[in-house]
């Protein structure tokens, strides 16, 4: 198996009394698509949410296990958070903008890491922006604000917005379930595009989207990792009785 | 039934237009006999004057005294509040947001303090002054209509903040944001346009009391040079005015009433123009 760029170790996660992770381990590979697919309410979310410790934010939650980044353990880690979360680009089910323009939207994360120059943040959005396919449509409304776009803008948005702090992981918590069809593709396709250079996450119900984007398929079922693997083989040739199920249509 | 349900929604309907009429007219019957009884006695003179000897018979004068007593106390206190209320508003909403039910217990607390009279407030000015051998001042007033005005300000901005959606914070600290960056840059200009509403809500409560000044800031005839002077505030000038028995005097408390009523028109106005020039940067989630 290839390089593995986050390793996810007896993770349990409750919320009050509710247990929302059970025993899970997964490994997610580095430079690759990795799908976390299972029906709503399994712990998708939650489990993508660990991984940048966004949990931090929610109330009555206990942790136990390790989530591995590289080799720092971030559940328990003394170096800042704010430095291992930067590592990680955001993604969420429905884009969250930030209440300034379109150029200072992109700039925020580099503009608070102390690079201010004028022309190497000019040059950094236009380069995120054509990378985001936006460029074309935007550059003459740098200064709009970003509330004026259109829910399919305001997502690539904020995928440029997240690329143009050089993260080594994208997150995707279900991308493209707010989107019309044609923005929905363009985000799948950029993920193909940035594959051979970040490790991307994506959280998704939709079988089809994952079996189009994944390269590794990590199936939950009520809380527990039921069944993870390479796509082809999950696809193919499935061992668990559930997954199997799932694949059929038998449940969703 | 499709029928009864018809004239249900009909009663309904007239029942909020006649509510929403009985509050217009309540509001319009205000100031209409506001003005009518004090436009006659509003003067230039009224406006840019002190008191001179025998005002108070009916002789010249004006209430610049009052005036500038109050702007300057509601100022001074709606500064006081800011600083304090406002950190307060997004500790509790982006530092605590994992402690539900403490910022709960938080609102109660601010809620049960905005509900106090504020003569309380006065009379525990009063002995907050006794006990630091204080006399009556533009500054005892200030800090007493301060502590007044914090639960409304920190609760005002607080009932803005959290409608900010989580999705938002997350995405700051996904970009590298500290908590104060959030707070600070995002949660801010979020939220600006109903910040401005809280600190105008806030203004016009300090400007508009009477009881939390009465003691504490107690009343002269002459414009404060220093905070620890006292000052004349424009609802006791309208108090004594009012209570005199010669006509004029009582219609001069009419005048000092559009005064007030003007000068929250005039702030709410200039807040509502900057307030609206963030407006468009707000994202409607």
């Amino acid at each position: 198996m290839q390089k593995v760029k986050i390793d996810v170790r007896n993770l349990n996660l409750t919320i009050g009394k509710q247990q929302i992770l059970k025993d899970v381990n997964v490994q997610i590979p580095d430079k690759k698509i990795t799908v976390i697919l299972g029906p709503s309410g399994c712990g998708k979310t939650t489990l993508l949410k660990s991984l940048n410790r966004l949990i931090d934010l929610y109330p009555e939650m206990k942790v136990t296990g390790s989530i591995m980044l590289d080799d720092i353990d971030i559940l328990h880690t003394k170096e800042d958070i704010t430095e291992i979360r930067k590592k990680m680009g955001l993604l969420s089910q429905r884009p969250y903008p930030l209440p300034m323009n379109i150029y200072k939207n992109i700039t925020f994360g580099l503009r608070i890491s102390g690079r201010r120059k004028k022309r190497n943040l000019m040059k950094r959005v236009e380069h995120y922006l054509k990378q985001a396919n936006l460029w074309d449509e935007l550059k003459d409304r740098l200064k709009d604000p970003a509330s004026c776009l259109s829910i399919g803008q305001q997502q690539r948005l904020c995928l440029a917005r997240g690329l143009a702090v050089d993260p080594e992981i994208i997150l995707a918590d279900e991308p493209t379930s707010a989107l019309d069809p044609i923005s929905s593709t363009a985000i799948e396709e950029k993920f193909l595009e940035l594959k051979d250079y970040y490790t991307i996450v994506v959280v998704t119900h939709s079988l089809q989207q994952a079996r189009r984007i994944a390269d590794h398929v990590i199936f939950m079922y009520l809380g527990e990792v039921v069944e993870q693997g390479p796509a082809k083989e999950f696809f193919e040739n499935p061992i668990e009785e559930r997954t199997k199920a799932y694949l059929k249509g038998l449940f969703s | 039934m499709a029928k009864f349900k018809n004239i249900e929604e009909k009663i309904f309907i007239a029942l909020m237009r006649l509510s929403t009429g009985i509050i217009v007219f309540a509001l319009l019957l205000i100031v209409f006999s506001i003005i009518y009884k004090g436009l006659p006695s509003l003067s230039w003179e009224m406006l840019t004057q002190t008191p001179k000897g025998g005002f108070y018979f009916g002789k010249e004068g004006g209430i610049l005294n009052a005036i500038i007593g109050s702007l300057y106390l509601s100022a001074g206190a709606t500064l006081v509040a800011f600083v304090i209320g406002f950190p307060v508003a997004l500790f509790m909403n982006v530092y605590l947001i994992k402690y539900k039910r403490f910022v709960q217990m938080v609102r109660f607390f601010l809620d049960l303090l905005w509900g106090v009279p504020s003569i309380v407030y006065g009379a525990f000015g009063f002995t907050l002054m006794i006990f630091f051998g204080m006399k009556t001042s533009l500054l005892a007033g200030i800090v007493t209509v301060s502590l007044f005005i914090i639960p409304i300000m920190v609760r005002a901005m607080d009932e803005v903040i959290k409608t900010v959606p989580i999705g938002l914070l997350e995405a700051s600290y996904s970009l590298g944001a500290t908590r104060s960056e959030a707070a600070y840059k995002i949660v801010l200009r979020q939220c600006f346009p109903g910040i401005i509403t809280a600190i105008l809500l806030s203004f016009g409560r300090a400007i508009g009391d009477a009881a939390a000044v009465l003691f504490t800031t107690g009343y002269t005839d002459h414009i404060p040079t220093s905070l620890g002077q006292p000052s004349a505030t424009l609802p006791l000038s309208i108090f004594f005015q009012l209570g005199s028995p010669i006509a004029e005097v009582q219609n001069r408390a009419y005048a000092s009433a559009v005064v007030l009523t003007i000068i929250i028109l005039i702030i709410s106005i200039l807040s509502r123009y900057f307030s609206k020039r963030y407006e468009k940067h707000r994202i409607n989630f």
